[in-house]
């Protein structure tokens, strides 16, 4: 088994614990569909291009995440309610050091 | 009043091949999309991306498809009525649906297929006080007639393709044109970019790096806005302001016509994808069944199946054989004709 243990806060302020595969090549956006934790139709809508920003997200834990890649700098500075904290959670591929991360869904 | 055999609500590829499909079945067909060009998602969000899972297509561009299905089906001579929504539909006691689009259009037709992906496009709007009272009275979220911009004040938000294309665009019909963006650098084609700062050498857009559109002010219009750039607050007198943040798809008015809505998907029996309402179907990203993928290539397949059961509806009792292209040719309505040539049969010896 090589799953991690998160912590996803969905837009209605609940919080689940959830645990995702690290051998899948899933990013946390996918996590979240996966479990369904948001509406269809409201996450992930470009697939995980970083071109849409449906998938925003605030990381609450104090994680060091993989660097932001032009396109995500680029989308998150079109997207509104944008914080220090914000990321593309397609843009995070899930690895064993995300253990305990925990993070929120931002407004749709 | 636009009448057809077959009503496809959204020109995305599933949409498009539908076109194809009805018209080898001698339907005509015609497409309803809330953007202001065919081809959905693919055209709309990522038409320079790679799709690899297209059969037949090790590789192809998103917007190369769109080009390609539009091809395909252009001897079909579908019609387009674009940048309008599809807003209401009612049934005639003669079965024929008559849709109404957000500006009045209306069509009929005895088959309505929805192929709406994930719904219209609708802009997204920068959270800003009061700028829903400025709505179309100096703030404009989709430019549908550039000429109104023409000699007048106009300030752009946003730092993509859409941004860029259009502070050009309006620089070039006159327009006072600034552009604002909250980072440095611009996310465009290169030559977009050059272009923008060609334009400002030559002081014919103004641009505003890292700013951001902080207040709309006026009294019964937009007179003026704020653009703050390093904690300092600029007031510009401005006729209009045009935030071009993208867009993003909501199922929208569709969602009341009485189809039984399943996470935010229309559901369908897969046995032709029709809808709980007979003569409406539902295909592509917009449908919902045990074991649906969300794939370019199931809307072809469905979009197939359910061309069939229309023919059905449109011509009742009336036969029909399944045939293959290869065998029957393909005879356009526009008076085309493709057919495989003929094998050429000779003897080599004498």
């Amino acid at each position: 088994m090589s799953d991690v243990n998160l912590v996803i806060i969905d837009r209605d302020g609940d919080k689940h614990q959830v645990l995702a595969p690290t051998d899948m090549a899933m990013n946390l956006m996918e996590i979240i569909k996966s479990y369904e934790l948001a509406p269809e139709g409201t996450i992930g809508i470009c697939g995980g291009m970083a071109m849409c920003a449906s998938c925003h997200c605030y990381i609450t834990s104090n994680h060091i995440l993989s660097d932001m890649q032009e396109e995500e700098e680029a989308m998150l500075s079109e997207s509104f309610n944008v914080k220090e904290n914000s990321r593309l959670s397609c843009q995070i591929s899930i690895t064993k050091e995300l253990e305990g991360l925990v993070f929120e869904l931002a407004p749709e | 009043m636009i009448k057809t055999d077959i009503l496809i609500i959204g020109a995305g590829p599933t949409g498009l091949f539908t076109v194809f499909e009805a018209g080898l079945l001698k339907l005509k067909c015609h497409l309803i999309d809330a953007l202001p060009q065919a081809g959905g998602q693919c055209s709309e969000i990522y038409p320079k991306k790679p799709i690899y899972d297209i059969p037949g297509f090790p590789e192809i561009l998103a917007g190369d498809l769109t080009n390609n299905l539009l091809e395909q089906c252009k001897q079909f001579k579908p019609g387009f009525t674009l940048g309008e929504r599809a807003e209401k539909i009612t049934k005639g006691k003669n079965g024929i649906f008559t849709v109404v689009t957000n500006k009045g259009t209306k069509h009929q037709a005895p088959v309505v297929a929805i192929a709406g992906g994930l719904g219209s496009f609708e802009p997204r709007k920068p959270i800003l006080e009061n700028i829903s009272f400025y709505e179309e009275k100096g703030v404009e979220y989709i430019i549908k007639d550039p000429e109104i911009y023409r000699d007048k004040k106009v300030v752009i938000a946003g730092g993509g393709d859409s941004a860029l294309d259009w502070s050009i665009f309006l620089a070039n019909i006159n327009a006072k044109v600034i552009l604002v963006h909250r980072r440095n650098e611009f996310r465009g084609a290169l030559d977009s970019v050059e272009k923008v700062r060609e334009l400002k050498n030559k002081d014919k857009i103004k641009i505003i790096t890292p700013g951001q559109v902080t207040e709309l002010r006026g009294k019964n219009k937009l007179e003026s806005i704020i653009i703050t750039k390093d904690k300092i607050d600029t007031e510009y007198k401005i006729d209009h302001f045009i935030p071009l943040f993208g867009l993003s798809p909501k199922l929208g008015p569709i969602s009341n016509w009485g189809l039984e809505i399943e996470k935010n998907a229309i559901k369908v029996d897969t046995f032709d994808y029709q809808t709980n309402i007979k003569g409406i179907f539902a295909i592509g990203d917009v449908n919902t069944y045990p074991g649906k993928l969300k794939l370019i290539l199931c809307g072809f397949h469905e979009a197939t199946l359910m061309c069939q059961s229309a023919y059905k509806i449109i011509n009742p009792g009336k036969k029909n054989i399944f045939r293959y292209t290869t065998v029957s040719g393909i005879d356009g309505f526009d008076g085309t004709r493709k057919e495989a040539k003929k094998a050429v049969v000779q003897t080599i010896n004498d």
